[in-house]
Order: C-alpha cells, then structure tokens, then sequence
C-alpha cells in the first residue's frame, strides 16, 4: 500500500468515481484547469474532459440548484463548495430542498449528491472561510454528513458517499488535507457510511471524536498512556446519523467518556453524542461525560485560531477529570 | 404573409443580442498612450492640475502599497492580501469622486479604496492577518472588506436606502468584481435600489477572471452591463484602465443617485496582472504569460504618467520622492501593526453577544484567569 496524503486520497476517490460511473459529474467554482483553489480535483478536467468535470459560474446557490435538476436525468453530481464557510449561500438548496427531496417526493426520487467542502481551522485562512458548521447540517433531517480523518477512509468513504443515493455532506478537514500522510489500499473500495471506528483501544476511559480533533486525540492518548491511563479513541467519520452500537459498545466497556470536537461548544455534534449516551447508557456511566470544545464565541481571526481551538493538553486534562472522578 | 415589424424584432433572436452586443459601447478618455482621445470628456471630468495631480499620487499610492504587501505577504508578514496592480484607475479614480460622508462597501481587493478614505494603513494589515483590530470601524463611512461575494451589493442597497430616508446629500458605493456578477445578492442588490430609487452606484470590476475562472465562463451576456439594465439602471462600461473615464462616470453616477434618479451600475475594463491572492495561486495554470504582458501595456500608472509628464505636472523624480514618503508611511504601518497586542480568547467570546450566556460567561471568566 502507498503512502497518501489526505487530499491524494480525495482526488483519487473523484478519479475512481468518474471512471467507474459515466453518471458521474464534478462541478464548482475553480474545479476545472486549477483543479480547485486546494487542487482536490487536480488533473480531472484533462483526463475526463470539460464535459464531466467543469467550472461553474461563481454561485454557491446556483450550484447546489443545478445539482438538484441534474438528477432529473439520473446525473450523479459532486458538487464542490469551496469552502463550507460559505454554506449559507447554498442552504435552502442544501436544506430546505435536497435534504427534503425524497420525503417529500414520497420516495419516488432520488438525490444521489454529494457536497464536497474543506472546513475547519488553523490554515489562517482569511475571515468568513474558516468553521466548524457540521452541526448545522446534522441537525437537519435528510443529509449524510460524513467527515474523515484518514486518507483511508476519506477515499472509501467518498466513493461510498457517490454510490448513496442520499445528500451526501462530505466535510474535508482543512488542516489534514497535506499534513498527514496514511496508507491508501489501491484500486475501488468503499467504506460504510454507517459505521463508526475504534482507531485506539483502551480500558480506562474513551475519547469520541470526529475530523481533525482524531489526530489531536490520538496524541492526547498516547501521553496519556505515558501516565498509565489508557484510552480508546472512537472516530465518528459520520456524524449524522449517528453509529450508536460503537458509542455504546465503547462506554460500556471504559464507563468513562470525553467527546472532543473543533466546533464551538454550542456547535458542532458533541452535544448530540452526549445526549444519546445520557438516554441510553447512563447506567454505565462512572462519571459525567466530560466536553472538549472550542469556546463559543464567533469563528475567530486567523491570528489567534490556533489558540482558539482546542488542543491536545485540554483533552488531557479533561480525561484525566474524568478518569480522576468517583 | 408578412408578420408586424414588432412581430418580426421579438421573434428575432438574432436582433436581440446583435443589440445587446452594441449598446454598450465603452467610455474612455484618456488612450493606452496616454493621449486623449475625447476633449470634451476631459471638460466635463473637470479635474483640476492640482486634482490630476492628487489623484495620480493615490494612484502611485496604492500600486506602492501593492508592492509591499506582496513582498510582506510572501515573507508571511501578512495574512490574506488580493494584488491590485492594473488596477488602480478602476478603484482608485472612481473612489476619487466620492465624498468622505459617501458609504463605501467593498471587496476583500479593495483595500486602497478604504485606506483613502481614512482606514489606517495599519489596521488593513491587521485585517489582513487576522486581527480584531484591524476591523475596527469608527471613523470610516465605510464597511469592512467583504469576503462574502455579493453581499457588499445589497449591504449598499440597504445603506443608500437608510441615505435617502434620512435626506442626507450622499450615496452608497459598492464593488465587486466580474466573478461576482454571477451571485443573486448581485441582482439583489441592484434590484433593491432601483425599486426604492435608492442612492446607490454600483461598480463591477471586470479583470477577466474569478480566481481561475474566465470571465467568458461566468455569463453570456454581451457585457456585465447588460445585467444593470435588468435592474433596469442605467449601466456604463468604462475603460477600467483610463483613470480620467472612471472619475468621470463615477462623478456623473453619483451626481445622477444624488439628484434622486436611482442607483447607476458602472463595469470596469481592467485586468488582473497579478495572482488572485498570494496563497498559492498560479495564473499560469489558467492563462498565458502573452495575455498577461498585453494587458500590462494597457495599465493605467503609464498612461495616466505620460498624460501628466506631457502636461508638465508629473516627473520621475517627483515619482520617486512620493514614493520614498508612501514606503515610509508603511514603514509605520508595519511597524505599529507589529505592536499590537495578541487577541485574547476572553474578548472573541465576550464579543459575540452583547450580553453573554451563562456557559458563555464562565468561559470568560476561566479565559480571564489564565490572562488569555
Ligand atoms: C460566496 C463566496 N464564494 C466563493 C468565494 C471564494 N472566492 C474568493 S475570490 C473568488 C473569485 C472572485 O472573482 P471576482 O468576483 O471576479 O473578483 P476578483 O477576485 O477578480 O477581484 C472566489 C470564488 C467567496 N469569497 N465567497
Ligand atoms: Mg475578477
């Protein structure tokens, strides 16, 4: 298995997904010759040709419209929004029709899309581009909202996300896109979109996770190991709907649980999480589940993101809250 | 059977963009030789030596400030920073006939266009790094540069709404660019203040591209100018590259907004002779280095330097000399945005609500004792 990085493995996914399936389109602003401002779509204009991978006019609204009425004749659109900050322009396409499409269709129609966008921060990008807006999505019924941390799974799950004939929001954590490398399996292979992951095992308390916050959680468990406490790591990688047999299978056996999100604490799908083991797993609880969140303020200047958002020693301390609790 | 002559324009698709392609002919004033070509044109700019002189120095101005920010920019001295070079005359001339209580409300390229009208240059480095303080608004009529494409239109519209309702002598400014024509907050905008005959003037300024994307990709319509005349404004195309046409159709728009007749809608013929930001972006991956060099022969500071020197107002030595004083007040800019204090984490949450939630206000609280 080569090693890739993030955004190899997102390019790749697209590569493969257009080869296999002629329904297949990719679309946005800048995807074409630039192969998209982060380059994801690099090189898939030349090789499947403007009529399948093509610019668009510079509307996010427009955008997400046309992916809608490509359906009609049975397109299979990714539609890239170039960065998610900038979901407002598209919501009512997003959530009012597409995430609405099938109900109110009564399930005569499909909308086999897939919204691809880089979100996150700590690139210092400049304002309004960088955020954590994956609550807003997983609070609206109707939409997928997957967002890997691995290279793996962001090629198996984005070709998973092409084949679903749900809205698919498929969430590129900026930070990742080139500073991690990992092992991409060659060729076609899907992920499940329904499955949660344990990417660590341990006995003394789990740390629920999602997107870039994996990476940050994984280090914090290493340290932790250090000091003899030893973590299992849950790795979301849909956050809507939810995986609640991993949840529950992983604070049964540890009794003690963080959630760590990027998402200001008001965002973001922690609270959704800690809701869903509070009604269903209280028994097993040993401590209150304890939070690592950004604080809630609006998304901040690029200067000071890095200190904004939440950091390794805060989910340190925070376990050991929780593990220390009785 | 022959159909009515009315009959026979509307089923004449032909006609209808024949007439579309040749109702826009472009104003321009001074040529790419720096000669004028309409005397009568300059009459009615009426700029006088001192005025033609002043405007070339914030000309000179902001291509000396483009110049270092991307040098500040590359050695990461800077956060964000969209070049301006080539386009001086479309941002700099058309903001010269604007007022200090008129509204300006404009894109993240339009940061010269700010810096006149008062916004320290130190504050636009803030902003461009990431700092609170750099988007601190107090004594500008003016709207921080905005990011989101398109909503700088109906932000004016609604700003020149609020002019008129209140009887004031001014009007609201907005800029965008070609790429920006194509968002509904766009038509929105002008929509908006046409049907409240609102005292707006609305520029795009057409560089030829969106990022990568041509202009040719963002529209078939003849000219962006077109799209002013579905809001039903009177639309310009003007020679984004002649400094004394865009004062001119600026001066005149607002005149005409001022007067009562609604907002104008102005289209720039300019181009983009550098990157679209300096994070990352190559131009030549979506355009030539031939087409780039065509368009530098067109660009503003050498004819409207030719015009001037040939009138005995402008030299190379009295150049470099304003040069020397732009270099050092953006040696203080620097150099006072280097002295800020680091942003506290307290003050981003304290910022969001007037008055804090409780979950809110223990985290200020906790950010507090640990002085972030
Ligand atoms: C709503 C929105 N969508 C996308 C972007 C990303 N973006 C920034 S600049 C740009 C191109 C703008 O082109 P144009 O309007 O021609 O202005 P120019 O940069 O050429 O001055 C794009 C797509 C954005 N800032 N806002
Ligand atoms: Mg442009």
């Amino acid at each position: 298995m080569a090693k890739k990085t993030y955004i190899q493995a997102i390019t790749e996914a697209q590569d493969l997904a257009l080869a296999n399936d002629e329904n297949v389109l990719i679309f946005g602003e800048d995807v074409g010759k630039n192969g998209g401002v982060f380059r994801a779509t690099d090189g898939l204009q030349e090789k499947y040709g403007e009529d399948r991978v093509f610019n668009t006019p510079l509307a996010e609204s427009g955008i997400g419209g046309m992916a809608i009425g490509l359906t009609t004749q049975n397109y299979r659109p990714i539609m890239e929004i170039q960065f998610f900050g900038f979901v407002y322009e598209v919501m009512d396409s997003i959530a009012g029709q597409m995430a609405r499409g099938r109900f109110r269709f009564h399930g005569t129609r499909k909308f086999p899309i897939v919204v691809r966008s880089p979100y996150g921060g700590g690139t210092k990008t400049p304002e309004m581009h960088a955020d954590s807006l994956e609550g807003l999505m997983a609070q609206t019924p109707g939409l997928r909202v997957v967002m890997p941390a691995t290279p793996e799974d962001a090629k198996g799950l984005l070709l998973s996300a092409v084949e679903s004939d749900d809205p698919v929001i498929f969430l590129e954590n900026l930070r990742l896109y080139r500073s991690i490398r990992g092992e991409v399996p060659e060729g076609y292979y899907t992920t499940p979109l329904d499955k949660a992951k344990v990417v660590r095992e341990g006995n003394d308390a789990t740390i629920i996770t999602y997107g870039g916050m994996v990476h940050t959680s994984l280090a914090a468990a290493e340290e932790l190991a250090k000091e003899g406490i030893d973590v299992e790591v849950v790795d979301l990688r849909t956050v809507s709907p939810l995986d609640l047999d991993t949840i529950g299978q992983s604070v049964e056996k540890t009794g003690r649980v963080v959630v760590a999100q990027e998402a200001q604490r008001q965002a973001g799908i922690g609270a959704m999480v800690m809701s869903e083991i509070s009604e269903r797993f209280i028994m097993s609880l040993k401590a209150p589940i304890g939070r690592v969140a950004a604080p809630d303020s609006v998304y901040p200047f690029a200067l000071a993101e890095n200190e904004w958002l939440p950091k390794e020693d805060d989910i340190i301390e925070k376990v050991k809250e929780v593990v220390n609790f009785d | 059977m022959a159909l009515t002559d009315d009959n026979k324009q509307v089923l004449d698709f032909n006609l209808q963009l024949e007439r579309q392609d040749t109702s826009f002919p472009m104003l321009q004033v001074l040529n790419n030789d720096g000669e004028i070509v309409d005397e009568d044109a300059l009459k009615r700019a009426d700029l006088s030596d001192d005025q033609l002189v002043e405007l070339m120095k914030q000309m000179v101005f902001s291509r000396t400030l483009h110049e270092r920010s991307s040098k500040l920019a590359k050695q990461g001295r800077l956060g964000f920073y969209a070049p301006t070079i080539g386009e001086e005359a479309s941002q700099i001339a058309s903001n010269y006939a604007f007022d200090k209580g008129d509204w300006l409300f404009p894109g993240y390229r339009d940061i010269p266009q700010l810096v006149m009208k008062g916004w320290p240059i130190y504050k636009a480095f803030l902003w461009s790094r990431g700092h609170y303080e750099g988007n601190e608004f107090e004594d500008v009529n003016g709207w921080m540069p905005q990011i989101i494409i398109g909503a700088q239109y109906v932000e004016a519209a609604g700003a020149a709404l609020g002019l008129k309702k209140r009887g004031l002598p001014n009007v609201a400014y907005a800029y965008t660019g070609d790429g920006g024509t194509s968002q509904g907050d766009f038509y929105e905008g002008m929509n908006f203040a046409g049907a409240y005959k609102a005292p707006a003037v609305f520029f795009s300024q057409n560089n030829e591209y969106a990022i990568s994307t041509p202009r040719t990709l963002q529209t078939c319509a003849s000219h962006l100018a077109a799209k002013g005349w579905a809001a039903g404004l009177p639309s310009l195309v003007v020679d984004g590259m002649d400094p004394i046409a865009m004062y001119l159709a600026a001066k005149e728009a607002r005149q005409w907004a001022i007067d009562g007749n609604g907002p104008v809608f102005i289209e720039t013929i300019t181009n983009r002779l550098g990157p679209h930001s300096m994070s990352g972006d190559d131009p030549l991956r979506y355009r030539t280095q031939d087409e780039i060099d065509a368009w530098t022969k067109k660009e503003p500071l050498i004819r409207f330097r030719k015009y001037l020197e040939s009138r005995d107002l402008w030299s190379e030595d009295i150049e470099n000399d304003w040069i020397d004083v732009v270099n050092s007040q953006i040696d203080d800019g620097v150099k006072e945005a280097d002295g800020i204090a680091k942003q506290k984490i307290s003050d981003f949450i304290e910022q969001t609500l007037e008055v804090p939630g409780q979950a809110a206000q223990e985290q200020i609280n906790k950010f507090r004792g640990e002085g972030k």
